[in-house]
C-alpha cells in the first residue's frame, strides 16, 4: 500500500499533469489553425495564381550555367577559351518512350550502334526532371538539319546552343593548364549539385582542375513557363549567373615554343622559372597532346593511341616524372657541407679515381677514371668530380643530408598550384625504416652525396632547388597563376627561408657553377664560350638501367631506350638572376653535351633581344660593365 | 472494508471486463477506429500518388498489418514492464548509435544503417524515437515534481547522446523530433515556465552571436537555403515551388481521386513519401486536407485524455510526451510541404509510404493502449 505522503504527491502530480496538457492541446489547436489557414490562403485565396500556372502550363526551374573563366598567357594571349557549339539534348520526361526515340536519332544521324550505347547512358547521367541531358556535341550543319527535318517524330529531342571550352594554342599548355572533360559519376558526388546543374563539364587536370571553383562561377536560374509540350511561354523570374573568374598565368607563349622548339623533337621536360617571383614562365612536357580531344569525350581509338603510346604523351614528366638528380644536386650539397661545417672553399680532396669507405673494399668511381688528384670546392662542382662528393657526403651523413635537402624542397611537393606534382622521394633512416625494414647503410649515404641511389626528384623540384641558389636561400613556392580574377594567389602553408650560417656560402656554390660553364675545366665550357651572358649550370645523368661493379656503362650496347637521361639545370644572370631552368631529355645521356645547350636556348629566349644581346632590363648597371673576375 | 464495498467494486469490474471485448485484448476502440480511417485514406491516396502502383499499394497495406500486430503485441506488456526495461533499452540503443557512428552503413550521404549482410538492416535511431520519451519518463516519475535543476540537467544530457550522435549522421529530422520528444516528458512533467521561457530567450542572442561570430558565410548561406527554400529553386526550393502549386491548385474541393495533374507528371518529387500531402491537397481540396487534421486531432485529443486518466506517473508522462510527439511530425511535415517550414526529412505519419516509419508510430501507439487498458481499478477508488 503507498504511504500517505506519495498519495499527496501523486494526487499534486496529476494536477500539475492536467494543467500541462491543457496547455499543450491548446498549442496543438492553434497551430493546427495555423495549418489550416496557410492551407486556405494557398488554396482559396491564391488558387487562381496557382491553378493557371498547374492547369495550362507548367513552372519550370531551369539552371543557367555560368560562363567558365577565360585562361590567359602572362602577356594576355588566349590560351583556354570558350566556342559556342551545337549539341544535341534529349528531355527524358518529354521524349515519352525515350529509346525509341534514341533509335530515331541513330537512324537519322546515320550512326552506329557503339554510339547509341553511349547515348544511352549518358541519358541515364541526367540528374533532374526536366533536364535536357546532352548526349551528342558538336553537331555538323548537315546534322542540324536533319535534326529539323525530322523534329515530328524526335519528341524531347532539341539542338542546344551551348559554350564549350576550347584550346586555341593545342598541346603547348596540355600538361600544365590540362583540361575539361564531362563530369563523371564520381565527380558528380564530390560536386555541389545545385551549383553544377547547368554544367556539363569539370576540370580534370591541371590548372583546369586546381582552380575549378574559381573558374566555374556560380549558376543563376530562371524560372519559365513552359506549355503541355515543353516550349518556354514566358520568364517568370531570372538570376543571372556569375561567370567564373579569369586567370592569367605567368607562362609565356614565345617562351613556351622557343623551349618546345630547344628540345627538338626530343623526348624530355623543361621548366624555366624567375626566381624573384616565383612564376613559372615555361612548362614543357614533350611529347604533348591535344587536350581539345578531350573536351567533348575523346574516341576510344584516340584515347587507345594516347594512352598506349611507347612515347608516354599523356605522362606529365615535369611534375610527375621522378629521376635521381644525379650531379645537378651537388651545388645544393655543396651548401649542405659548408654551412655544417664539413668543408671550407678552400679544403681539398685527392681523387684517384674512385672513393672508399675506410675498411671497405667496395670502390665508389668516379666518372672520371684516371682521377682529377687534388680538388677544391671550386673545381668539385667546375668538373663535377663524384669523388670529393662521396668524401663530403660521408662526412656529413644520411641525417643532416635528409636535413638540408629538405630545406631544397626535394621530398615535398613546392608548387602552389599544381595538382598532378608528385612528391618525390629525399630517403632518410626512418623511411628506409619504414620502407624495407632494414638500418641504413654507410653505402648509401656516399651515393647520395652524388645524387644517386634512393633520391629521386622532378624536374619541377630540380629547378625550384636551383632558384633557391640563385636567391640565396628565399623560399616561393613556384605557380603558374599570376592572378585569379583580379588577386594573385596565397601561398597558405608557405616554407621558411634557408638561413645559412655565412651566406657567402651562397657565393662558392654560385661560383662552382658558373665555373662549369665559364672555367677552363667546366664541363659545359662548350655552351658557355657561345654565351652572350654569365651561366651559373649544373650538368646531371640519371641512370635508367643499374650498371655493376666492375662494368663499364656503354651506350653503344644499350638500346636507345634504356640510355641514361641527360639533366641540366642553370641560372642566369649570374650577377642578378632572372631565370632558372630545369632540363630533361630523356635518353639525352650528356648533361653538359644534350641538356645544356637546351636550357641556354631557353634562357637565350627569355633574356636576349633580335640582336642576341641581353635585353636592357636584364643588363647589368653600367658601373659594373664588363667581366667578372 | 465493508461487503458492501466490496460488491460495488466487483460488480463494476465484472460490467467493465464484459463491456469490452477490446478491453480484454488490451486495445482502445476509439484510438483503433481513427487508425483504421487513416490506414484506409492512406492506401487511396498512395494509389493515386503512386501513379496507381499496385505493389506500393500492397507493400504498404502490409506494413500497416505489422504495425497493428506489433501495437497489439506491446499492448499486451504492463507499464510498469516496460518502466522496469526501458533502462537497459536506452543503453542498448544509445550502444547501437555508437556502432552505426562506427561501422554503420552509409546510403544516399548519409550513415544510418546497421547493416548485418543477410541477416537484417536496420535504422536504430528508429527505435530511439520510443525508447527516448521512456527513459526520461522513467526517470522523472520516481522524482519529485516539477523536476529541480538536477534533475532537469540529467534529463537533458540522456537527450543530447541520442541527439548529436542522430545529428552527426546526419539526420536532422530524426534528431529534432527525438530531442522533441524527450523535451516533451519534461513538459508535461512541469518543468518551469520561466526556465523555458529562459531557454527560449536565451537561444536568440547566442544565435545572433553565432551567425555574427562563428559562421562562415558559405554556412551561412546553408542556413538561409534552409530557413527559405525558395532562393534555392534548383534544390530544395524546386520540391516546395512544385508542391505549392500542387496544393493552391487544388481549390477548396479538389481536382478529384487520380485527377491531380501536378503530382502525376513527376513535378513533384518524393510525392508518395514526404510531400504526399501535396497530392493530397490537389485531389481533394481544402476540405480533405481539413478532414485528415480533424482526424489527427481527434487522435491527439484522445491521447491527451489518456495522459489525464493515466494512473502512474510513468503512464502520464509517456502517454503524453508520444501524443505531442505525434503532433510535432504532423505539424512539421505539413507546414514543410506547404512552405511554412523548413524542409527537413519527417514524413506524415500513417499517409507517407514506408514501413519503417509505420512500424514506430503504431508501437507507439501500442505504449499508448497499454498504458490506458492497463489500469487497476482497485486503487482508483
Amino acid at each position: 500500500m503507498p504511504q500517505p505522503i506519495q498519495l499527496k504527491d501523486h494526487e499534486k502530480d496529476a494536477v500539475l499533469v492536467r494543467r500541462r496538457v491543457i496547455v499543450g492541446l491548446v498549442f496543438v489547436l492553434l497551430l493546427i489553425g495555423v495549418l489550416v489557414s496557410r492551407m486556405y490562403y494557398l488554396q482559396v485565396v491564391q488558387f487562381e495564381h496557382h491553378s493557371t500556372l498547374s492547369e495550362n502550363n507548367r513552372v519550370h526551374v531551369q539552371p543557367i550555367p555560368p560562363n567558365r573563366g577565360l585562361i590567359f598567357d602572362r602577356k594576355g594571349r588566349v590560351i583556354a577559351d570558350n566556342r559556342p557549339s551545337f549539341s544535341l539534348t534529349v528531355t527524358r520526361e518529354r521524349a515519352g518512350d525515350w529509346k525509341t526515340v534514341l533509335d530515331g536519332v541513330v537512324e537519322v544521324l546515320e550512326l552506329s550502334e557503339e554510339e547509341r550505347g553511349l547515348f544511352e547512358k549518358r541519358v541515364l547521367q541526367g540528374r533532374r526532371p526536366f533536364e535536357p541531358v546532352p548526349i551528342m556535341y558538336e553537331l555538323s550543319e548537315e546534322q542540324i538539319a536533319r535534326i529539323a527535318v525530322n523534329q515530328f517524330r524526335l519528341p524531347g529531342v532539341e539542338v542546344a546552343a551551348q559554350l564549350v571550352r576550347h584550346y586555341p594554342q593545342g598541346p603547348h599548355f596540355a600538361h600544365s593548364v590540362g583540361y575539361v572533360g564531362r563530369i563523371n559519376e564520381q565527380e558528380l558526388k564530390q560536386l555541389d549539385p545545385v551549383n553544377y546543374s547547368g554544367t556539363h563539364h569539370v576540370g580534370k587536370t591541371g590548372i583546369e582542375k586546381f582552380y575549378e571553383d574559381e573558374l566555374h562561377g556560380q549558376v543563376g536560374y530562371e524560372e519559365v513557363e513552359t506549355n503541355a509540350r515543353g516550349r518556354v511561354l514566358r520568364v517568370l523570374k531570372r538570376t543571372d549567373p556569375i561567370p567564373g573568374k579569369d586567370i592569367t598565368l605567368s607562362l609565356d607563349l614565345d617562351l613556351q615554343e622557343a623551349a618546345e622548339a630547344a628540345l627538338g623533337g626530343r623526348r624530355g621536360a623543361i621548366v624555366a622559372l624567375l626566381p624573384s617571383t616565383g612564376e613559372v614562365v615555361a612548362m614543357v612536357s614533350q611529347p604533348s597532346f591535344n587536350p581539345n580531344l578531350f573536351v567533348t569525350g575523346i574516341s576510344f581509338k584516340d584515347y587507345g593511341e594516347l594512352r598506349d603510346s611507347i612515347d608516354r604523351p599523356l605522362f606529365n614528366r615535369v611534375l610527375r616524372g621522378l629521376y635521381p638528380p644525379g650531379s645537378t644536386i651537388k651545388p645544393m650539397m655543396a651548401v649542405a657541407g659548408l654551412d655544417a661545417g664539413v668543408i671550407t672553399p678552400s679544403s681539398r680532396v685527392f681523387d684517384p679515381g674512385f672513393f672508399q669507405l675506410p675498411n671497405v673494399k667496395h670502390k665508389y668511381r668516379n666518372w672520371n677514371r684516371n682521377g682529377d688528384g687534388w680538388v677544391d670546392l671550386d673545381l668539385a662542382i667546375a668538373r663535377s668530380n663524384d669523388t670529393y662528393f662521396y668524401d663530403m657526403a660521408h662526412k656529413l651523413g644520411v641525417d643532416r643530408m635528409h636535413e638540408y635537402m629538405t630545406r631544397f624542397g626535394l621530398g615535398q611537393r613546392v608548387s602552389l598550384d599544381m595538382h598532378e606534382e608528385t612528391a618525390g622521394l629525399m630517403p632518410s633512416r626512418d623511411w628506409k625504416r619504414a620502407r624495407y625494414r632494414q638500418p641504413w647503410y654507410p653505402g648509401e649515404t656516399v651515393i647520395l652525396g652524388i645524387g644517386q641511389g634512393y633520391m629521386q626528384a622532378t624536374p619541377l623540384q630540380l629547378a625550384q632547388a636551383t632558384a633557391l641558389v640563385a636567391t640565396r636561400g628565399k623560399w616561393i613556392r613556384p605557380h603558374l597563376a599570376r592572378s585569379v580574377g583580379s588577386e594573385a594567389p596565397v601561398d597558405h602553408d608557405p616554407v621558411p627561408d634557408i638561413q645559412l650560417r655565412d651566406p657567402r656560402f651562397w657565393d662558392y656554390a654560385t661560383h662552382g657553377m658558373e665555373q662549369v660553364l665559364h672555367g677552363a675545366r667546366g664541363t659545359a665550357r662548350k655552351v658557355g664560350d657561345s654565351a652572350a651572358y654569365r651561366i651559373a649550370g649544373k650538368s646531371g645523368t640519371a641512370q635508367v638501367v643499374a650498371i655493376r661493379q666492375g662494368e663499364k656503362y656503354d651506350s653503344a650496347k644499350l638500346a636507345e631506350r634504356h640510355r641514361d637521361h641527360a639533366l641540366f639545370v642553370a641560372f642566369a644572370p649570374v650577377h642578378d638572376p632572372q631565370i632558372a631552368v630545369a632540363v630533361m631529355v630523356e635518353n639525352g645521356e650528356s648533361g653538359s653535351g644534350v641538356a645544356a645547350p637546351v636550357a641556354k636556348q631557353v634562357m637565350d629566349a627569355w633574356l636576349l633581344n633580335e640582336g642576341g644581346v641581353l635585353k636592357p632590363e636584364f643588363a647589368p648597371p653600367l658601373t659594373a660593365e664588363g667581366k667578372k673576375p | 472494508m465493508s461487503g458492501n464495498f466490496d460488491r460495488t467494486l466487483s460488480r463494476e469490474d465484472v460490467l467493465r471486463r464484459r463491456a469490452s471485448l477490446l478491453q480484454r485484448l488490451h486495445i482502445d476502440g476509439l484510438l483503433l477506429v481513427l487508425l483504421l480511417m487513416l490506414a484506409a485514406g492512406s492506401l487511396f491516396i498512395l494509389y493515386s500518388a503512386s501513379g496507381k502502383n499496385w505493389d506500393l499499394v500492397i507493400k504498404q497495406a502490409t506494413s500497416f498489418g505489422l504495425g497493428l500486430g506489433a501495437m497489439l503485441v506491446i499492448a499486451q506488456f504492463e507499464p510498469r514492464f516496460m518502466a522496469r526495461w526501458v533502462p537497459l533499452g536506452y543503453l542498448a540503443v544509445v550502444a547501437l548509435l555508437v556502432a552505426v557512428e562506427v561501422v554503420g552503413h552509409t546510403a544516399m550521404g548519409a550513415t544510418r544503417w546497421i547493416n548485418i549482410p543477410g541477416v537484417i538492416r536496420f535504422q536504430p535511431s528508429e527505435f530511439m524515437k520510443i525508447i527516448m520519451p521512456m527513459t526520461i519518463a522513467w526517470y522523472l516519475s520516481s522524482r519529485s515534481l516539477p523536476p529541480s535543476i538536477k534533475h532537469t540537467a540529467i534529463s537533458l544530457s540522456l537527450i543530447l547522446v541520442p541527439f548529436v550522435l542522430i545529428l552527426k549522421q546526419p539526420d536532422l529530422g530524426t534528431s529534432l523530433l527525438i530531442l522533441a520528444s524527450g523535451a516533451f516528458v519534461l513538459f508535461i512533467g512541469g518543468l518551469r515556465w520561466r526556465w523555458i521561457i529562459g531557454a527560449v530567450t536565451a537561444i536568440v542572442p547566442i544565435a545572433v552571436a553565432m551567425w555574427y561570430f562563428v559562421l562562415h558565410n558559405y554556412q551561412k548561406q546553408r542556413v538561409l537555403t534552409f530557413l527559405d527554400p525558395e532562393s534555392d529553386p534548383l534544390g530544395t526550393g524546386w520540391n516546395i515551388i512544385q508542391s505549392k502549386a500542387a496544393i493552391g491548385s487544388g481549390g477548396v474541393f479538389g481536382k478529384g481521386w487520380l485527377a491531380g495533374t501536378q503530382s502525376h507528371l513527376d513535378f513533384l518529387p518524393e510525392s508518395h513519401t514526404d510531400f504526399i500531402i501535396a497530392v493530397l491537397a490537389e485531389e481533394f481540396g481544402l476540405v480533405g486536407v481539413c478532414l485528415l487534421l480533424l482526424v489527427y486531432g481527434l487522435l491527439i485529443t484522445r491521447g491527451l485524455v489518456i495522459t489525464v486518466q493515466a494512473q502512474t506517473l510513468f503512464g502520464k508522462l509517456l502517454a503524453g510526451a508520444l501524443t505531442m510527439t505525434f503532433f510535432v511530425y504532423v505539424f512539421v511535415n505539413i507546414g514543410m510541404v506547404s512552405g511554412l517550414l523548413p524542409v527537413v526529412g519527417v514524413p506524415l505519419p500513417f499517409i507517407s509510404y514506408g514501413g519503417t516509419s509505420l512500424v514506430t508510430l503504431l508501437s507507439g501507439f501500442g505504449v499508448l493502449m497499454s498504458i490506458h487498458t492497463h489500469r487497476k481499478w482497485i486503487a482508483q477508488v
